[in-house]
């Protein structure tokens, strides 16, 4: 079994009043490709924005490559190696393709290894390469969210997390999306994506986490996780 | 005729220095979305530190930019490192009222420091014309308008290609994405109010060598940076430099045509003609 890259334990985490979070706990290890699977409001948003430092736990830890890193704000948990590419794509939309990328290698330690990086992102998506010069605001959905994967890889990272990249995208773009996930996973880039989509998500990871109500009900290997009543009963309606 | 023309020139070349005035104004509620309402009053500063230099010191307005500079850029890291950014984590509103809070201080210093007496930043260069012609017109106008567009167009270069540049526009079209491409958004917040008040502190100037001051004259700088801004748009500095050559064309042709008291007065119905027709401003974007 291959190192614990990341390591939540037992977190809780309030928005403001509110805890959406309940003891919750999961591992990550190098190289793997693992779905975060829940219905709406579950807290999978959440969870990323804990890991990605816009939340801090008032209880429990977060461990990236054995260190504690629960209090550090945003931009610091980008130059230590975890991206995120958010829900609802968030890209900078007055600016163009290559502008957009260019900002994704803002961290210092990324810096240097800018033009290896742009060349590796348009390798995997030789569109970006033939629309560096367009306005981001002009690209379709699929487009868009090439782009601000392509931007995560921007800089540098150990780990991606990604935020129901699906949302609105018709099944062809999405398939060429996940095997561009492939393709990075192959490059050593730890893979972490939330989901609603069950079937799909247990299809392209190894493994997997299913939230419901702030909490983690369910993990592990996809193949197990197929056979698991829960999951039957919640989602397929068998 | 001649006066007609001499007239627009005035209204043109005034404009510049609106939109010197207007341009921390609008750079920091690009970035931020907060109105400083304290944004006058740091334009009358960078005036009474000119004043200052002149008179303890004996230098030349222009020259003591050199430090005048540096010392609104400090002044602005510290002020909002200290007061705005712990403001900001606490709600929206916080910052606003200690921007109030500032404009009532400053003022306040001012009047014990310099009086409520009026003063001004009479230098030999200030007191020449400058003639096309037969049209005439003080050379002060054609150096404050000189100085801002320099000043313009490095702001925008910098903005461009400078890495804290990018990140200030980053910060200024989605703050969280900003932040999850590994960008400190506090320290993007510190150096645009810095840069801000830099900026404000050049209008003091050219400001000071046009027109006399008094402790309160932030208030009408506020007011003139707000009708620039509506006019131009927000988010642009061309947007800015247009909109403060339309206030400054109308606010002299208006005392042209309908008397000096009426100059403002036309100045604002401009505003609002152009609010209800383009309310994004000449320059600015759709919605
Ligand atoms: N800023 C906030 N303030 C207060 N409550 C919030 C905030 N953000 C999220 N919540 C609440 O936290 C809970 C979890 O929200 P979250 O966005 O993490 O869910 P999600 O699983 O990502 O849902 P979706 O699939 O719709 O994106 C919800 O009940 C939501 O209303
Ligand atoms: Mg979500």
């Amino acid at each position: 079994m291959s190192e614990e890259l990341l390591k939540l334990e037992k977190l809780a985490v309030f928005h403001g009043s509110f805890q959406a979070l309940w003891d919750v706990s999961l591992v990550v290890r190098s190289r793997e490709i693992v779905a975060l699977i829940g219905a709406n409001t579950s807290g999978k948003s959440t969870l990323l924005d804990t890991i990605s430092g816009f939340l801090h736990p008032s209880k429990g830890t977060i461990e990236f490559q054995g260190k504690d890193i629960s209090g550090m704000d945003p931009f610091k948990i980008v130059d230590i190696g975890i991206t995120q590419v958010p829900e609802g794509r968030r890209i900078f939309p007055d600016l163009n393709v290559l502008e957009n990328l260019i900002l994704g290698s803002y961290n210092r330690r990324a810096r240097g290894e800018r033009e290896k990086n742009l060349e590796r992102v348009y390798t995997l998506f030789p569109l970006l390469k033939s629309r560096k010069n367009q306005q981001a605001r002009t690209l379709s959905g699929g487009e868009q969210q090439m782009m601000v994967i392509g931007r995560g890889l921007m800089s540098s990272p150990k780990l991606m997390l990604l935020d129901e990249m699906s949302l609105g995208l018709a099944p062809v773009v999405l398939g060429e999306l996940y095997k561009a996930l492939r393709e990075i996973r192959e490059r050593g880039i730890t893979i972490l994506f939330v989901e609603q989509n069950v079937r799909q998500s247990l299809q392209e990871a190894e493994r997997a986490y299913v939230m419901e109500s702030g909490r983690v009900v369910l993990g592990g290997d996809v193949a197990e996780l197929r056979e698991e009543e829960k999951i039957r009963k919640a989602y397929f309606g068998v | 005729m001649i006066d007609l023309i001499s007239t627009i020139i005035m209204g043109f070349l005034l404009g510049g220095l609106y939109a010197l005035i207007a341009l921390g104004l609008s750079l920091v509620f690009g970035v931020m979305r907060l109105i400083n309402v304290a944004h006058g009053d740091i334009v009358v500063l960078g005036s009474y530190l000119g004043y200052a230099a002149m008179t303890i010191l004996g230098m030349d307005p222009i020259l003591s930019l050199f430090f005048g500079i540096p010392l609104m850029f400090a002044l602005g890291l510290g002020i909002q490192k200290f007061f705005l950014n712990r403001a900001f984590k606490v709600s929206m509103e916080a910052p606003l009222i200690i921007a109030f809070g500032l404009s009532i201080i400053l003022q306040n210093i001012y009047q014990i420091i310099w009086s409520p007496m009026s003063r001004g930043l009479t230098t030999s260069y200030a007191l020449k014309s400058f003639n096309i012609g037969e049209i005439y017109f003080p050379l002060v106008y054609i150096l404050d308008f000189s100085i801002a567009l320099v000043v313009m167009i490095f702001l925008r270069e910098f903005l461009r290609r400078s890495y804290m540049g990018r990140a200030i526009n980053a910060a200024s079209q989605d703050r969280k994405a900003a932040q999850l491409m590994g960008i400190n958004t506090d320290r993007v917040f510190a150096f645009t109010f810095a840069i801000a008040m830099a900026l404000a502190g050049v209008a003091g100037i050219c400001f000071g060598l046009t027109f006399p001051f008094v402790p309160t004259s932030g208030m009408s700088f506020l007011i003139i940076a707000f009708g620039v801004i509506v006019l131009g748009g927000l988010g642009s500095i061309l947007g800015t430099f247009i909109g403060g050559i339309v206030f400054g064309l109308t606010q002299t042709l208006g005392s042209y045509f309908f008397g000096v008291n009426a100059q403002l007065l036309v100045a604002y119905l401009m505003v609002l003609v152009v609010l209800s027709i383009r309310p994004q401003g000449i320059f600015g974007r759709q919605g």
